[in-house]
């Protein structure tokens, strides 16, 4: 009898390893590891020393490192799509905020400008960070690869001006009175700005948003060509309300990625403290660097991050 | 003589026009909470992912183990290492792994009181506008957070 309820259990034992759920788990944990062979705590190790060295060229080549970021971990480390994102957004996230003050004080992230940018972009940002984390992993990975591309030749071709000139403000940007001025040391002059094309802009946050949710990219790229081009604000004030509002897209987005699971301290953590501590190396490196060459660099990193992403969505590499 | 005096007046000239150059209060006070909750946040991110790391915490996932997971979607490894979501990570902040979160879940609250900061200094102005954009990105950012939003599968 007891050599029978044995028998029994041990069939049950064997049929539950063997199942396909079991299968399933066993699978997919071997396929997480990445790479069997390596010690685990040479990933996190790995991703903060390459997360400061990101840190220190975006500073150089004056992008934002969330742009960085996702592509290049997606590219070369083992962790899933989710988690960088996730963890990107983050990256993005603690930047904007540290840079903050600095910018809000000065005057060059202006909380005019920058508040109904905000709403419509963050608003975006939670519909794109539903859509990244829906779909499948392939079908994301072709979208990000063709963007991160798009986002190099964005850097080649795009050229910002420093005082781009507004003719008149548009009955938008009356109603919301988006003008200012800030004091710009290089001139010894206080600069007065204004906007147009306020609508047409709005409708490019709505796009920029939904990207920068759904890729976890941060958005700065975009957001800066179309403040200074598009709106037409001082190139200095583009950049600092652009990083500003970083802080608040980003952080709609980043909720969500939280809430669902895919922040994960050991890939998020070594990266915003990767990034961080980059980035103060690579301000204090700025005065004897060459940055024409430094942002040429990031933009081949760029096409080859974006091209690997593409390739591995269509299965075609990785 | 009217040259020199030109010279000389054109750093007092450069500083009043810098001093022209408002600041409204309520953009400092944002500046500061973005200053000193930001540092805080990430001192909070450094001191618990050690405690995390080092094993001086217990952890839930071990991060000898996450391994086997880091390479999942997300929504997997929710259900593979049974990981609660939306708000579910604060009852396990007894362990490493979660306690992390408490500086990550910071900064982004952050945010969220900058604009509670915003929105009186709006009111007062009779800033209806505004204040209406101000009260509209509380709820878009409460909204998020709360985790009443949920992935569709696929």
């Amino acid at each position: 009898m007891l050599e029978s309820i044995i028998s029994k259990a041990d069939f049950v034992l064997v049929s539950a390893a063997s199942s396909p759920v079991a299968n399933n788990i066993s699978t997919s944990m071997q396929a997480a590891s990445g790479s069997p062979g390596t010690p685990w705590w040479v990933w996190p190790l790995a991703l903060f020393v390459v997360t400061f060295i990101l840190g220190i060229l975006a500073v150089l080549a004056g992008v934002g490192g969330g742009v960085l970021f996702v592509p290049i971990v997606s590219s070369f480390f083992p962790f899933g799509l989710d988690f960088v994102r996730g963890a990107g957004l983050i990256v993005a996230l603690a930047g904007a905020l540290a840079a903050g003050p600095g910018l809000l004080k000065a005057n060059l992230a202006n909380l005019r400008l920058a508040l109904p940018v905000a709403l419509i972009a963050s608003t975006f940002s939670i519909i794109g960070a539903f859509l990244g984390l829906a779909l499948p992993t392939n079908i994301t990975q072709i979208a990000m690869g063709i963007t991160i591309m798009l986002i190099s030749a964005l850097f080649i071709f795009s050229k910002n001006r420093e005082y781009p000139e507004v003719p008149a403000q548009d009955g938008l940007s009356k109603m919301l009175n988006l003008k200012g001025s800030y004091y710009e040391a290089s001139a010894g002059k206080t600069v007065d700005w204004k906007v147009w094309k306020t609508p047409q802009s709005f409708l490019l946050f709505c796009v920029i948003g939904l990207i920068a949710g759904m890729f976890g990219l941060g958005a700065g790229w975009a957001n800066v060509p179309v403040l200074n081009l598009l709106m037409g604000t001082p190139l200095k004030i583009a950049v600092g309300s652009s990083k500003f509002l970083l802080s608040i897209t980003d952080t709609s987005a980043a909720w969500v990625y939280l809430n669902q699971g895919a922040v994960i301290p050991i890939i998020a953590v070594p990266s915003v403290l990767g990034i961080m501590f980059g980035s103060l190396v690579g301000v204090r490196l700025l005065a004897g660097a060459k940055p024409k060459f430094v942002r040429y660099l990031v933009i081949v990193m760029l096409m080859f991050a974006g091209l690997s992403s593409l390739l591995k969505g269509l299965k075609i590499w990785g | 003589m009217n040259t020199q005096l030109k010279t000389n007046n054109e750093p007092v000239r450069a500083a009043q026009k810098k001093a022209t150059v408002e600041v409204a209060p309520e953009q400092i006070r944002y500046a500061n909470l973005l200053l000193y909750g930001s540092w805080a946040g990430i001192a909070t991110l450094l001191i618990t992912f050690a405690l995390y790391m080092t094993g001086i915490m217990p952890s839930y996932v071990d991060p000898s183990q996450m391994q086997y997971y880091w390479g999942m979607k997300a929504s997997e490894y929710l259900s593979t290492a049974q990981v609660p979501h939306g708000w579910g990570w604060l009852k396990m902040v007894g362990y490493g792994d979660f306690i992390t979160l408490l500086g990550i879940a910071w900064l982004g609250i952050l945010t969220i009181l900058g604009y509670f900061i915003l929105l009186p200094a709006y009111m007062k102005k009779k800033d209806g506008i505004y204040s209406t954009i101000v009260v509209l990105e509380i709820l878009v950012l409460i909204l998020a957070a709360s985790g009443i939003l949920k992935v569709g599968g696929h």
